[in-house]
């Protein structure tokens, strides 16, 4: 495998997984405080991808950053107030299933406001563009070259010598940066500040949380939006690396709770762990054009179409990528019921 | 030990044969009331939908196991039912196409033996993730092997085929719904006797109480696998009279939204009853059948009537129906009337201001070519004017408010009603 080909795919893997993370961490902040399991958050990951396109039209990409996921996360506070906490009294069944609901509802308003087509929602003119260009020749090796390497690097004068150029790009080094800030912020506001300890201590403790003169449902309503304003914030720098269009809560909806249960339930590093893991693999298996077929005539062996159960190994790597993720899940079932990181079985 | 034998008294239980002839009558004379070609296909769909809802109940209402992935069962059935009508129609087997549904059925359960170990090693929450995990795992699939799943055409079949039998050849829409029917029914009341049965009793055990089931000394994985395994040879039958009715199965059958459209409406038809998904699966294919050519917002009000429903009556309509006929045994519905009227028109009110902003929205955003004006209800509105889009606000809030205010009054009149009942069930007891 060449190294500059490698260098690239494993940052686009762990960028991706990073995305992954800023969404499976709001899921797993809400569950493991609430115990809430929330349907909707590829849906808050959705609209956070359409505010941010609607305010980066008004007012540019930056005011937007701020703006999308408080948005988001209002929505989600409101929604935890007025709905959420009326269904709370019927048990997790009910509060699982109205936020099942409010998936509906809300790909449905979207597609109202917005419409049923992908919307125009472009990375911003400063981040456009390469980050480092990694050129690699076959005569002098590997060199990194910041943003976009000259063209006369990437031309080799000498037709013995040949020399690849590959781009990585500056919004990807950028949605790395903003979540591992992410990551960082929660962490530290969680384990270091007050508002950590009460929204720790009313899990846990909530009569006591009370008595002691705090506002539990407050504090739940809270930690609902923040963790929905964390899916927006997700939208914000996910919605114009990839496509902004209604389907976006779909493709990733179901691959966040793969990462949920393989990091283990509720368990932060794990799902920190989960979507890394996640990102690259699913990143390196789009890449690779290899089947069993490849495999066999490699070990001389000769497989036609007439051989047996030979359209599972025409198969390429690239075409059984999309179901990596839940192969991993059905996997870790089996062998790890608890998941990665998790402590608790069941 | 002594040998005691022990003699019970068992009343011939009119009730109960009452319904089931009823049910069997209702199924038997309603193709004859409703005889027009839409009414026989819907019928016939809702026949297959009240199989799939009641299998899905089995996890659901029984179990208290929520899967997000039950469309695998029924939608593998129907791929496994369709080939097989293939390959009878090709002359490489022989089986009467009435018993194909049954080949159907047994893919399903041969699919939840296979996926259900897996699935069921977790109850509640992380079981809801891995229905979801293993329904996309199916779906990405059926994407990548267009042999077996017809790719984007799907798979065609036809099902007459084979020596008729009395002259039945299935051809005709109406000997097919007899044949659902019958399949409806037998599969109905082998489900109701299912939640008779000691396994059936476990289940709910195990839905209710896990620890004190895995105390004394029963796997609670092992009940939920078998209850898992029974559910999915139901969804298949219903897939395999799916694919004899629609003679075409798509890849659409296994998708995420099929397994929605069965959670959501075994939801709002009622999940704590066993006749709950009956109704479910009828409003099924009337909403998916009728509400989607009437409005094409019909998946928004869908959305909200269904949050609606978990927010005020998570019973569902099983519930509700339920709740008014206990308050009629005590001779108190008529009481209510008045208090129904009037919010029944407070909340007709209501919601002919919001769809109609609804609908002037989507009209306004896919009909735009037509122009501004619109059919609502018999008037015409003009999309583009402030005066429409005022007046229905001022429709929407005056309904909002009057709601408001009918809903309190009937809550009152219904909590009155409820402890009167209360108190004349105390003095029955004390007598």
């Amino acid at each position: 495998m060449e190294s500059s080909f490698f260098t690239i795919s494993m940052l686009n893997g762990v960028s991706y997984g990073l995305l992954l993370f800023m969404l499976s961490s709001g899921l797993t902040l809400i569950f493991s405080m609430m115990g809430v399991l929330n349907f909707a958050h590829a849906s808050f990951y959705m609209l956070g991808a359409y505010v941010a396109f609607t305010t980066a039209e008004l007012v540019g990409f930056w005011p937007a950053l701020l703006v999308a996921p408080l948005v988001v996360g209002g929505v989600g506070a409101l929604f935890e107030k007025y709905c959420l906490r009326r269904v709370h009294k019927f048990g997790h069944v009910p509060e699982l299933l109205i936020t099942f609901g409010l998936s509906y509802v809300l790909l449905e308003l979207v597609q109202l406001v917005w419409g049923r087509s992908a919307v125009n929602y472009r990375v911003p003119a400063a981040l456009d563009g390469p980050l480092f260009t990694i050129v690699s020749s076959s005569a002098s090796g590997l060199d990194f070259v910041w943003r976009q390497a000259p063209a006369q690097l990437c031309n080799s004068v000498d037709p013995s010598v040949v020399v690849s150029c590959t781009q990585f790009p500056a919004y990807r080094g950028f949605m790395m940066l903003v979540a591992i800030f992410m990551l960082v912020a929660v962490w530290l506001l969680l384990t270091r500040t007050r508002i950590g300890l009460v929204i720790q201590a009313a899990l846990t403790h909530p009569e006591t949380v009370e008595a002691l003169g705090h506002n539990v449902p407050r504090v739940f309503m809270l930690v609902f939006g923040g963790g929905a304003a964390l899916a927006g914030l997700a939208g914000v720098i996910g919605g114009n690396a990839f496509v902004t269009e209604p389907g976006m809560a779909a493709t990733v909806g179901s691959i966040i709770f793969v990462v949920v249960v393989v990091g283990g339930m509720g368990s932060l590093a794990g799902a920190f762990l989960a979507s890394l893991l996640i990102g690259v693999i699913q990143t390196f298996a789009v890449a690779v054009d290899y089947s069993l077929v490849n495999l066999f005539s490699y070990a001389g062996w000769a497989i036609t179409p007439e051989t047996f159960g030979y359209p599972v190994l025409r198969l390429t790597v690239s075409q059984v990528a999309p179901i990596l993720p839940y192969l991993f899940l059905v996997l870790i079932l089996i062998f790890r019921p608890r998941g990665l990181l998790g402590t608790r079985e069941g | 030990m002594s040998n005691v034998t022990n003699f019970h008294f068992k009343p011939y239980n009119v009730g109960r044969w009452i319904i089931w002839g009823a049910y069997a009558l209702v199924l038997l004379i309603a193709p004859l009331l409703f005889s027009s070609s839409l009414s026989t296909t819907m019928l016939s769909q809702m026949g297959i939908a009240i199989i799939a809802c009641l299998a899905y109940n089995m996890l659901l209402g029984q179990g208290g196991m929520l899967s997000f992935g039950h469309a695998v069962y029924s939608g593998l059935g129907s791929f496994l039912t369709i080939h097989t009508l293939n390959m009878v129609s090709n002359g490489e087997l022989q089986l009467p196409v009435s018993l194909m549904p049954l080949v159907g059925g047994l893919a399903g359960l041969a699919f939840a033996v296979l996926l259900g170990y897996v699935t069921t090693k977790k109850a509640g929450t992380p079981f809801a993730m891995i229905t979801l995990g293993i329904g996309e795992l199916v779906w990405a699939m059926s994407l990548m092997f267009p042999e077996f799943f017809g790719g984007e055409g799907g798979i065609t079949g036809n099902r007459v085929t084979g020596k008729g039998w009395f002259g039945i050849s299935f051809g005709p829409q109406i000997q097919l719904y007899y044949l659902i029917a019958v399949y409806c029914f037998v599969c109905t009341a082998l489900m109701f006797a299912f939640t008779g049965t000691p396994l059936g009793r476990m289940l709910n055990a195990v839905r209710d109480n896990p620890e004190r089931v895995e105390f004394i000394g029963y796997n609670t994985q092992r009940v939920r696998y078998i209850a898992f395994i029974l559910s999915g040879f139901f969804a298949g039958i219903s897939g395999g009279l799916a694919a004899l009715n629609f003679e075409i199965v798509t890849a659409e059958v296994v998708g995420a939204g099929r397994s929605g459209a069965y959670l959501l409406f075994v939801f709002l038809g009622g999940a704590t009853f066993f006749f709950g998904p009956i109704i479910g699966a009828v409003l099924m294919v009337i909403a998916f059948v009728l509400l989607s050519e009437l409005t094409k917002a019909w998946l928004l009000y869908l959305g909200l009537v269904f949050m609606f429903m978990v927010m005020f009556a998570p019973g569902g309509i099983a519930s509700l129906i339920m709740m008014n006929v206990r308050v009629a045994a005590y001779g108190k519905l008529r009481r209510l009337w008045p208090a129904y009227a009037k919010l029944a028109a407070t909340a007709l009110l209501m919601l002919a201001g919001a769809a109609s902003m609804i609908e002037m929205v989507y009209h306004l955003q896919l009909n735009e070519a037509l122009g501004p004006e619109m059919r609502f209800l018999g008037l015409t509105l003009n999309t583009k004017g402030v005066g429409t889009w005022l007046g229905a606000t001022v429709v929407l809030a005056i309904g909002v408010g009057l709601f408001e205010w009918a809903r309190r009054r009937f809550a009152q009149e219904w909590n009155e009603v409820q402890e009167e009942i209360e108190h004349l069930n105390r003095r029955r007891e004390a007598l």
